[in-house]
């Protein structure tokens, strides 16, 4: 029923983002059942992103791609940065997956591994030290550098709940709202990387409160990450909003979450599947700042355009062919299906909605499916009261339906009418039941 | 009765109870014996004749309950399952202190006359429904509620299936009648949902439709169907195709507007009938006693229009 019937393997040649993966050529055989032609190249993948979400990212793509070769190539990179910085817990967990098929230079580096830790108790016992000092001093100033410092340390070592509950300390040591604005990106930071939303809705709206502190950037980050959380929330169309609201000012500066790439396809699709023509032209192809980002995904800008222009069946081919990618995405991937077939059903009700009756064999054409799959998607449409029409089967055509106001109206009068008279009725019986019930009792007091 | 013959009790009684009441309105004790004779003697359409009168007046709750549930199972022999459903309405829902057993029953048989009716069955209680059945009502049922659970899921399989496994239970509570009844109105609700969504279809895929084994047996559900005023459709033999047509009442006929005459007049009455009541409850000494009580806690500057010999 969704994108894997467009899966034709007719290629596209596009100049996008993920170019044909170069080192791992060989098709081998998939797991999934996706025939797409294009797969992800992890490295120039991996290039947008920074910090932690770099190696969550690559570690999701080899859990879920069935690809080997890819799955040891992002392992590989996963392993690199990994050693970058400072977390061996992450590290032990990269070794055992790699399981020593990438030969003796990925294996299990216990020398740097126990060097990192000595370091790390070190370095935390000064940042003790330098805390208990501040704390004894009593300058806000200080204190708050020195939770900040613990929030970072934590967060470099990979206990997240730690890093989140220094963080948070912060708050009572904050005196401007640069302070405030601060506490609150790290408060987010961890928590997306936590995968607790319901915290980033709560840190981007008091971040949002301190406005004289907010430079452009600073509140696109916020929209994004606000987008981020609804995404997870699946409040599609909220969600779309802020990703469109979005300032272009982003640029990369927020690499350690999100890249512009994302912005452009999660709002894209979220938009896609929720919005109404007016909107989706006022909101999305009219919306000069999101332009930047959409000419950074063509692929989704040219799929908005289609599905705008009705041209439904390159719409949903662009769709199929970016499956395979999107799967691999960390935020995405839960939504996936259900976006595209949000998206597959607006589609069909908005080309069935302008017309009295439609040639059933035309519509499977525009749709690039079959006669029969296409009357069974409209029936389970029109039993859920999408479209308003009705199927002749014997020669293939929908009709559309507009109900009779008259004779509604008749139906629910005389209802309403035979409704009422039941209650009434039923309601003096019960009233005569109470009242001799109460009489019965009163005259057994008697 | 005792003469185990009851047919010969139907007449006499009839006579006995319309010279008993004083109104048409009133329930006397010899409604649910009559009721009972009727329905041991298989004459329904006497029983019928007296379930067309409203009851207003009621002096026993038991009678009440026993003639409302009798009154169910004729209509429901007689195939008026909408006034059956409001009969058992009004015994799961009457206001009763202690739970019994003629509200069990009653409450197994709505569920199933529900099902065949509307063909859903909500498991709440409207707020009205005496605490004492709201508790303990679902625990005697449970059957019957698993029932409505497979029953929803429009698969005729395991509706059989399930009613296969409970046939003592159903068996034991005389109600396998009905509970047959339940797994063809299924068929029949399958039907009415195609033709919401298509304008033609074909035999073959009715009948797939709806999981019967063939062709001529869907045809036979729809002729039964068409016959009993259900669905309007035309069967196309040539074709093998049905087509649905839309409800062709156009509300325009004579006996369309005396019926929305009649219906206005009702309810003209009813709207008498309550008002009425309203005026009789606010002049009731122990109502005016209780609500006095309640006054007390305004302001003595509030015009106090309730005599001072009810305030306790």
């Amino acid at each position: 029923m969704d994108a894997e019937d467009e899966a034709t393997g007719h290629m596209i040649e596009e100049e996008e983002i993920y170019v044909n993966g170069g080192e791992d050529g060989d098709e081998s055989k998939r797991h999934r059942p996706i025939i797409s032609g294009e797969q992800l190249d992890i490295e120039a993948y991996a290039a947008l992103y920074t910090g932690r979400t770099k190696i969550s990212r690559l570690l999701f793509i080899a859990e879920k791609c069935g690809n080997a070769s890819m799955q040891l190539d992002a392992l590989r990179m996963a392993y690199d940065e990994i050693k970058k910085g400072e977390n061996t817990q992450l590290f032990r967990e990269v070794v055992a997956k790699i399981d020593g098929r990438l030969g003796p230079n990925y294996g299990p580096d216990n020398a740097w591994a126990d060097a990192v830790d000595r370091r790390a108790e070190l370095r935390k016992e000064k940042l003790e030290n330098e805390l208990n000092a501040y704390r004894t001093n009593l300058i806000k100033e200080s204190i708050r550098m020195g939770y900040n410092d613990f929030g970072d340390f934590y967060f470099a070592h990979g206990q997240l709940g730690d890093a989140f509950k220094n963080y948070v300390r912060t708050r009572d040591y904050c005196t401007t709202s640069k302070h405030i604005v601060h506490m609150c990106l790290n408060a987010i930071l961890v928590s997306i990387e936590m995968g607790q939303f319901t915290h980033v809705t709560s840190y981007v709206s008091k971040a949002e409160q301190s406005q004289d502190a907010l430079d452009s950037i600073t509140i696109a980050k916020l929209r994004c990450t606000a987008g981020l959380a609804l995404l997870e929330g699946k409040k599609y169309k909220l969600a779309a909003r802020k990703f469109l609201e979005t300032g272009p000012d982003l640029g990369n500066s927020y690499t350690e979450v999100i890249a512009p790439q994302d912005v452009a396809t999660y709002g894209g699709l979220c938009a896609l599947a929720s919005f109404d023509r007016a909107e989706l032209k006022s909101k999305v192809i009219d919306n000069i700042n999101f332009r930047n980002f959409l000419e950074l995904v063509p692929e989704i800008r040219e799929l908005i355009n289609d599905f705008y222009t009705s041209h439904y069946a390159s719409c949903l081919e662009y769709l199929g062919n970016l499956k395979a990618n999107l799967l691999l995405d960390i935020h995405l991937h839960d939504h996936v299906e259900t976006l595209y077939e949000q998206i597959r059903n607006k589609a069909l009700i908005q080309y069935t909605h302008p017309f009295v009756s439609v040639d059933l064999h035309m519509m499977a054409n525009a749709f690039n499916t079959s006669v029969s799959s296409l009357e069974k998607e409209l029936e389970a449409l029109i039993t859920n009261n999408q479209i308003q029409a009705r199927i002749d089967s014997h020669n293939k055509i929908l009709y559309a339906r507009h109900a009779d106001q008259r004779n509604t109206t008749f139906q629910r009068v005389l209802q309403t009418g035979c409704e009422f008279d039941r209650e009434v009725r039923s309601m003096l019986l019960r009233a005569n039941l109470i009242k001799h019930e109460f009489n019965l009792k009163a005259s057994r007091k008697h | 009765m005792l003469l185990e013959d009851p047919m010969r009790g139907v007449a006499p009684m009839l006579t006995a109870l319309q010279k008993l009441q004083y109104s048409s309105e009133q329930l006397t004790t010899l409604h649910p014996d009559f009721l009972l004779l009727c329905l041991l003697a298989k004459c329904y359409k006497t029983g019928l004749s007296i379930l067309e009168d409203d009851i207003f007046e009621v002096d026993q709750p038991r009678d009440f309950l026993l003639y409302c549930y009798y009154g169910g199972m004729i209509c429901i022999g007689q195939k008026k399952f909408s006034k059956a459903l409001e009969l058992l309405h009004s015994v799961v829902t009457a206001p009763m202190s202690v739970l019994n057993a003629i509200a069990i029953e009653a409450y197994k048989k709505y569920i199933l006359v529900s099902l065949i009716h509307l063909g859903q069955f909500s498991s709440s209680f409207p707020k009205y429904t005496s605490s004492v059945a709201q508790r303990n009502l679902k625990n005697f049922s449970q059957p019957y509620l698993e029932l409505v659970n497979s029953y929803c899921t429009g698969k005729i399989s395991e509706l059989e299936a399930f009613v296969q496994a409970n046939n003592e239970k159903f068996e034991s509570d005389k109600n396998l009648g009905l509970v047959k009844q339940v797994v063809s109105s299924m068929y029949k609700r399958n039907i009415q949902r195609l033709t919401q969504t298509y304008l033609t279809l074909s035999l073959e895929d009715i009948a797939n439709t709806v999981q019967l084994n063939s062709a001529k047996e869907a045809e036979m559900h729809v002729l039964q169907m068409i016959q009993d005023g259900e669905i309007y459709a035309t069967i196309n033999q040539k074709d093998g195709m049905v087509r649905f047509l839309e409800d062709p009442e156009q509300y325009k006929t004579c006996e369309m507007i005396e019926l929305i005459d009649s219906s206005i007049q009702r309810i003209m009455m009813l709207s008498r009938k309550l008002t009425d009541m309203d005026e009789q409850l606010s002049c009731d000494p122990l109502y005016l006693g209780k609500a006095g009580r309640e006054r007390q806690r305004f302001d003595f500057d509030d015009f106090d229009t309730v005599p001072s010999k009810f305030t306790v």
